[in-house]
C-alpha cells in the first residue's frame, strides 16, 4: 500500500493504479468521459484534470490528467484546486458548445453521464453565441438508434466496438472538429455486442431502439436484479418494468460473470414477456372457458391428481424451484428430464467431469485471464456470446504481462496497443465451419466432430501417455496435436472450452482427457463447458431419466397423466416420438408462458410467469447458482410462478381442498435438504426475511413518478401496492435507501451519478468486486483428487457415408434460442433456413449457391437453399440449429440430399 | 364605554366601504394571469402538440399525480400516447410548469373544477389539450432541438450549421 495526499489529507491506496480510479474508489466525485474501468485510459477527453504537486512545499503545481497518472508513494494531489476545477468546467463548456438542446427527447436523459458530469462541474449557462455543428444520422439496424449531433468525441464507442469486442463495421471518420462515429454506410451493426454501445456511450449518440418503442426514463422503472435466460452463462442483468410491461434490460455488473457487458441476445431478447403469444388464462380443453376459470381448474385438477397416476416432465429453462416443485408433486420416481436422450447423455458426461474434482470450471473472469485456449467443437459467438467476448479479452490481453515488465501499467490502453501491435495470446479452434474467433486463432481445424474428438484424444495422449491414443491418426493431425499440446503445456493458465452444440459426446470426453492430463496436483486445468439452456446444469444436477425413458414408462402403464413444465417438447426431438408419448396419456397438463406446439396438445393448459414475473434460482454452465427476482406483479392474475401452481397441485394430491390451500414454504431450503449436491444454492441471495434497519429494499428509485395517476383511469382510489412475500425486495419506492447487498441490488444509483457509471460506488475498488462480494454461489466444491482417470471412447475417423450426409446443427446467436425470437428485431436478424455443404459436395450434387436442395431428414422433407462453405469437410451438411422453421429434429442426425425435380 | 362606542363607529363606517366579497358565480372573479389554476397542455405555433413526453413534469410532481407514456410518430416526433393528471391529488404547486422544457404544460387562471364525483377529477389528454399556445407564444421546441422530427431537417435550425460533409478534409 502507498500513502498519497489529496487536498492535504493522507490516504492509503494501491500503488500502480491510475489516479482517477483511485480517486473514485476513495469516493471523490471526479468527472471523466473517455476512461472506462474495462477499457482503461487514453487521456482523450481532458475532463479528469487534477493538480499534481512536486512536494509538500510546492504551491504552484501543474494540471495533469488523472487517468494518465500512476499512483506513486507520497504523491501530493489536489482535486479541489481552483485552477483544476476551472479547467474541468472549461472542458465541459467546450463540449457543450455543440451539444444539442435534446435532453427532453433524448433516451439517455435521466441516466446520462454527460448530464451528471455537467452538473458536477457546475456549468449551467451557454456563453457561446455561435451556431452548433450538426451531422446526419445513420440507420444502424433494429437494436441501436444513432443520433450523432449529441457526440462529445470521447472515442469510447470505437474503443469498445473495435478494440474490445472486435467489431469491424463501426469507425471514426473525418477530421478535426468534424469527426464522425458510425459505419462507412447505413446498415445493421454486425457485432454481437453492439447493444453495449448504449451503455458505453456517455451521452445519447447510441441508444436502445427497443426501449425507444416504449420509452421510459430510468427513474420511472420498477427494477429487479435478474439473470439472463437466453444462454447457459447466466449473465447478470437488471430488468425494468413500467405499466405492466417489461421495458428494458441492462447489464448488472458482476466481476466474476459478465463484468460490465452483456450480449445483444440478452439485452434485446426480452420482448417475449410482452408478447401477444402469451397464454392468458387457464384452459380445460373439454370445457368452455367461463369467468370462474380458476375455481373450475382447481376442481378439475383435484379430480385428476387424486385419481390418476401422474408423471412430470421437467425443463432446462425453468428455475430450480419450479423443477423441484414438480419433483415434489410427482415423486422422484416419476420425475423425468424434458430433454432428449442425446442431450441427457451429454449433460451427464459434463456433470461427471465437473463433479469429479479433476478439473476446474472457470468463471468468465477466469477465462479472460487464460493465456492459451483450445476450443473443441463450439462456435462461441453463437452458442455463448459472452464467453466469446471473454476469450477475445484473454487473447488480446495475453501480451500485456510482458508490457508490465517494461513499466506499462495495465490500464494504459493507448500505450498497450502500441506495445502489443499484433502480438496476441494463443488460441486453437476446432469446429467444422469458420467461426468469428478464427481471426484470432493460431490454428483452426475445420473437421468433422469425430475427427475433432480424435485430435483432442491425441493431444491428451501427448500430454499424458496414460490417456488413450487414437489409432491411425494422420501425420498432419499428429503434428498439429503435438504443437497444441506443447503450447498448452507451457501455458500458465491454459483453458479448454467444449460444449454440447454439436451434440457429440466424444468431444466432451476428449476435452475432459486433455484437462485431466494438463492438471497438476497443485493446479487443476480449466475446462469450461457450454450447455444448451439457462438452467440445463441445474436440471442435470437433479439426476433423473430422459424423455425417452418417460415414453417407455408411459408405455408400460406406470402413469397415465403427464405434467409438462415450461418445455416445448416438439423442439428437441422428432415429432412422431412426442406424438407417441402424448398418445399414451389420458390427460396432458402443460404449464408454460407462450403458446407452442406442446401447449396446443394440452388437455389442461396453465399460464405461468416468465422470469420477469417470477423468482427463482438457476445454475449456470460453470455451476454457479444465481437468484433472479420478480420484477413486477403482473396485471394478469393468472401469470403465477410455476412453483406456486405446482405446490398447490401437490396439496390437491394430498387431499387439500381448494379453499384451504397454504402458501408454499421455502422451496430452495427443502431442495438443499433433499439433494445435498445443491448445498450453497440457498445462500445465493439473502432470504425473504432479510431487512436492513427493519426495511425492505425498494425496487423503484426514489424519484419514481405517477404513483397516484397511473391507475387513476381505472379507479381514482389508489389500490394498495402489492407486497412481495418471497423476497426482501419491495414493489414500491419506500424502503432502505442505502447500499443493498450485491445480490439484491435492483439498480445502480448514487447521488450525482444517475447513469450506469454509478456502479463505481457499489464496488469495493473501482473495476473490482461488488461490496460484500459478487452475487452467486459456486456449487461444485473443490475436492482434492489424487489419481487421474482417463476416459476411453475414441470414435473412428469420419468417413462420408455413401448417399448420406452427417447433419450439423449450426448455432446462431439470433434465432437458435426459443424465447428471444419473439423480439421483432431478433427475428429480423435470425437467418433464413439454409443448407451448408462443402464445395466438393456441391459440385457432386451439381448445385450452385442459393439453389434449392431437398433434404430428407428423419421423417421430414425440407426444401432448402444451398450455402456453400468452402471450409466444410465433405460429407457434412449444416443447418441452422433450432430456428423456428427447422425444429423437431432428433440430433445427431443423418440426412439425404437430392436435387428436386 | 369609549371602546364600545369606537367599535360601533368602526362597524358602522364599514357599511360605506367597497365590498370584499362578490356574488359568485353571477359575477366572475378576476384572476391574475400568473394564477396557478387548472393545468392545460398547449400547442406550438404550428398547432402541433408541444408535449414531447419527457417525463420531467411527472418527476417534478411532489404528489406524483401526473402519468404519461411517450410515443413517436412516423417522423420521429415524440408526443404523449396518454397524459393523465389526477386533479384530486394535484396541489397546484406549478412545479410541472417550471420543469417543462417545451412550455407545453401550463397552469392557467381557472379554478372552477368542482365535481360531485371524485373519479371525474381524473383528466386525460383530451381534457387537458387546448388549441392555444398559452402564455408563451411563438416557441417551438423542435425548431431548436438537434433532432429531425419532421419540423426541420438536420442543420436547418436557426442555431445550427449545415450538416457536416464527413468526406471533406478541409478545415
Amino acid at each position: 500500500m502507498a500513502i498519497i495526499y489529496i487536498d492535504h489529507k493522507a490516504y492509503e491506496v494501491t500503488p500502480g493504479k491510475n489516479v482517477l480510479e483511485t480517486c473514485l474508489t476513495l469516493g471523490f466525485n471526479l468527472p471523466y468521459f473517455c476512461w472506462h474501468p474495462a477499457m482503461g485510459s487514453v487521456g482523450a477527453c481532458r475532463q479528469c484534470a487534477v493538480k499534481l504537486f512536486k512536494d509538500e512545499e510546492d504551491t504552484k503545481g501543474r494540471i495533469v490528467m488523472s487517468c494518465m497518472e500512476m499512483v506513486k508513494e507520497g504523491m501530493f494531489l489536489s482535486v479541489e484546486d481552483p485552477a483544476a476545477k476551472a479547467f474541468r468546467a472549461q472542458v465541459i463548456e467546450w463540449l457543450m458548445t455543440n451539444h444539442p438542446h435534446d435532453c427532453a427527447v433524448c433516451d439517455e436523459g435521466g441516466a446520462c453521464h454527460l448530464q451528471d458530469m455537467t452538473v458536477m462541474t457546475g456549468h449551467t449557462y451557454r456563453r457561446f453565441q455561435y451556431q452548433k455543428r450538426s451531422y446526419k444520422n445513420q440507420y444502424l439496424g433494429p437494436f441501436i438508434h444513432h443520433e450523432m449531433n449529441r457526440c462529445i468525441q470521447c472515442y469510447r464507442c470505437v474503443r469498445f466496438y473495435k478494440d474490445y469486442a472486435g467489431g469491424k463495421d463501426l469507425d471514426v471518420f473525418a477530421a478535426h472538429n468534424h469527426v464522425y462515429f458510425g459505419r462507412a454506410e447505413d446498415g445493421i451493426l454486425e457485432n454481437e455486442f453492439s447493444g453495449n454501445l448504449a451503455e458505453v456511450c456517455p451521452t445519447g449518440v447510441f441508444t436502445d431502439k427497443t426501449l425507444k418503442a416504449h420509452y421510459t426514463r430510468k427513474w420511472d422503472m420498477t427494477m429487479a436484479p435478474s439473470i439472463c435466460q437466453h444462454c447457459s452463462l447466466g449473465c447478470n442483468i437488471i430488468a425494468g418494468e413500467r405499466y405492466g410491461e417489461l421495458r428494458q434490460i441492462t447489464s448488472r455488473f458482476n466481476a466474476e460473470v459478465n463484468g460490465y457487458f452483456i450480449c445483444d441476445r440478452g439485452r434485446f431478447g426480452y420482448e417475449f414477456v410482452n408478447s401477444k403469444n402469451r397464454i392468458q388464462q387457464p384452459l380445460i380443453r373439454t370445457k368452455v372457458p367461463d369467468t370462474n376459470d380458476k375455481q373450475n381448474l382447481y376442481q378439475h385438477l383435484k379430480k385428476i391428481l387424486s385419481t390418476h397416476k401422474v408423471m412430470g416432465i421437467a425443463s432446462p429453462r425453468a428455475s430450480l424451484e419450479a423443477n423441484f416443485a414438480l419433483r415434489q408433486l410427482v415423486g422422484s420416481t416419476n420425475f423425468y428430464h424434458g430433454i432428449s436422450e442425446t442431450e441427457a447423455r451429454l449433460m451427464r458426461s459434463i456433470l461427471q467431469t465437473l463433479g469429479s474434482g479433476q478439473v476446474q470450471s472457470p468463471s468468465l473472469k477466469e477465462i479472460e485471464a487464460a493465456d492459451a485456449i483450445l476450443i473443441l467443437g463450439e462456435d462461441l459467438h453463437n452458442s455463448a456470446p459472452m464467453m466469446a467476448l471473454a476469450v477475445r479479452q484473454a487473447i488480446r490481453k495475453a501480451p500485456f504481462e510482458a508490457a508490465q515488465q517494461i513499466g506499462i501499467p495495465s490500464w494504459h490502453d493507448a500505450a498497450l496497443l502500441g506495445f502489443t501491435q499484433d502480438k496476441k495470446g494463443t488460441l486453437f479452434i476446432a469446429y467444422p465451419t469458420k467461426t468469428k474467433l478464427d481471426e484470432l486463432a493460431a490454428n483452426t481445424m475445420h473437421r468433422a466432430p469425430d475427427d475433432i474428438a480424435r485430435i483432442g484424444y491425441a493431444i491428451a495422449n501427448m500430454l499424458n501417455p496414460l490417456s488413450p491414443s487414437p489409432e491411425d491418426i494422420g501425420q498432419d493431425d499428429l503434428k498439429l496435436a503435438k504443437r497444441i499440446a506443447g503450447i498448452i503445456k507451457q501455458a500458465e493458465r491454459p483453458l479448454i472450452i467444449c460444449g454440447t452444440s454439436l451434440c457429440h459426446e466424444a468431444l466432451i470426453k476428449a476435452a475432459t482427457n486433455i484437462a485431466v492430463a494438463l492438471g497438476t496436483k497443485e493446479k487443476k486445468a480449466g475446462l469450461s463447458f457450454v450447455v444448451p439452456e439457462c438452467n440445463s446444469m441445474g436440471l442435470a444436477m437433479m439426476e433423473a431419466p430422459s424423455l425417452m425413458q418417460a415414453a417407455e414408462a408411459l408405455k408400460k402403464g406406470e402413469a397415465d397423466t403427464l405434467i409438462v413444465l415450461e418445455n416445448d417438447l416438439y423442439r428437441g426431438t422428432q415429432k412422431k416420438d412426442i406424438d407417441d408419448l402424448f398418445s399414451y396419456c389420458k390427460e396432458l397438463i402443460v404449464l408454460d408462458h407462450l403458446h407452442n406446439e406442446t401447449t396446443g396438445k394440452a388437455s389442461v393448459l396453465i399460464p405461468v410467469a416468465t422470469f420477469a414475473e417470477a423468482e427463482g434460482t438457476m445454475v449456470n454452465n460453470e455451476g454457479r447458482a444465481q437468484r433472479f427476482f420478480q420484477v413486477f406483479d403482473p396485471k394478469n392474475e393468472n401469470f403465477r410462478e410455476s412453483w406456486r401452481w405446482l405446490d398447490e397441485f401437490k396439496q390437491f394430491k394430498n387431499g387439500v381442498n381448494p379453499e384451504d390451500l397454504a402458501a408454499p414454504g421455502n422451496l430452495i431450503t427443502t431442495l438443499v435438504a433433499l439433494m445435498p449436491q445443491f448445498k450453497g444454492a440457498e445462500t445465493a441471495a439473502p432470504d425473504a426475511g432479510f431487512r436492513i434497519n427493519g426495511q425492505k429494499i425498494p425496487r423503484e428509485p426514489h424519484r419514481y413518478s405517477g404513483r397516484t395517476a397511473m391507475l387513476a383511469n381505472i379507479n381514482v382510489s389508489e389500490p394498495k401496492p402489492s407486497e412481495d412475500q418471497n423476497s426482501a425486495l419491495s414493489f414500491t419506492m419506500e424502503g432502505y435507501r442505502g447500499m443493498p447487498p450485491a445480490p439484491l441490488t435492483p439498480f445502480f444509483w448514487a447521488p450525482g451519478w444517475n447513469s450506469g457509471q454509478s456502479v463505481n460506488k457499489y464496488q469495493e475498488e473501482v473495476g473490482g468486486a461488488l461490496q460484500g462480494g459478487n452475487p452467486g454461489k459456486k456449487l461444485f466444491p473443490e475436492i482434492p483428487v489424487a489419481g487421474k482417470t482417463f476416459l476411453n471412447d475414441i470414435p473412428p475417423a469420419f468417413t462420408p457415408l455413401p448417399g448420406e450426409w452427417l447433419m450439423l446443427p449450426l448455432s446462431h446467436i439470433f434465432g437458435s434460442e426459443e424465447l428471444s425470437i419473439y423480439t421483432p428485431g431478433i427475428a429480423e436478424r435470425a437467418p433464413r433456413p439454409y443448407l451448408a455443404i462443402s464445395k466438393n459436395d456441391a459440385k457432386r450434387l451439381k448445385v450452385l449457391d442459393e439453389e434449392i436442395l431437398q433434404l430428407q431428414l428423419q421423417d421430414q422433407i425440407y426444401q432448402l437453399p444451398v450455402l456453400i462453405k468452402e471450409e466444410l469437410p465433405d460429407g457434412l451438411a449444416g443447418i441452422p440449429h433450432h430456428i423456428p422453421e427447422l425444429t423437431a429434429i432428433a440430433w445427431p442426425a443423418n440426412g439425404i440430399l437430392t436435387k428436386p425435380k | 364605554m369609549i371602546s364600545l362606542l369606537r367599535t360601533i363607529r368602526l362597524t358602522f363606517l364599514h357599511m360605506f366601504r367597497k365590498r370584499e366579497t362578490i356574488p359568485y358565480p353571477e359575477e366572475k372573479v378576476s384572476l391574475h394571469p400568473r394564477w396557478r389554476g387548472r393545468i392545460v397542455l398547449t400547442r406550438d405555433p404550428d398547432m402541433g402538440e408541444r408535449c414531447v413526453g419527457c417525463y420531467l413534469c411527472a418527476a417534478a410532481c411532489p404528489v406524483d399525480c401526473i402519468s404519461l407514456q411517450a410515443t413517436e410518430d412516423e417522423n420521429g416526433r415524440r408526443y404523449p400516447e396518454f397524459f393523465r393528471i389526477n386533479f384530486s391529488r394535484c396541489i397546484f404547486c406549478g412545479y410541472c410548469e417550471e420543469a417543462c422544457p417545451t412550455y407545453a404544460i401550463q397552469l392557467i387562471p381557472d379554478f372552477e373544477m368542482g365535481e360531485y364525483n371524485r373519479q371525474d377529477l381524473v383528466y386525460e389528454k383530451e381534457d387537458l389539450l387546448i388549441n392555444s399556445q398559452g402564455k408563451y407564444p411563438g416557441y417551438n421546441y423542435y425548431k431548436v432541438a438537434g433532432i429531425d422530427a419532421g419540423i426541420k431537417g438536420k442543420g436547418e435550425g436557426d442555431n445550427e450549421e449545415p450538416p457536416i460533409d464527413i468526406h471533406s478534409l478541409l478545415p
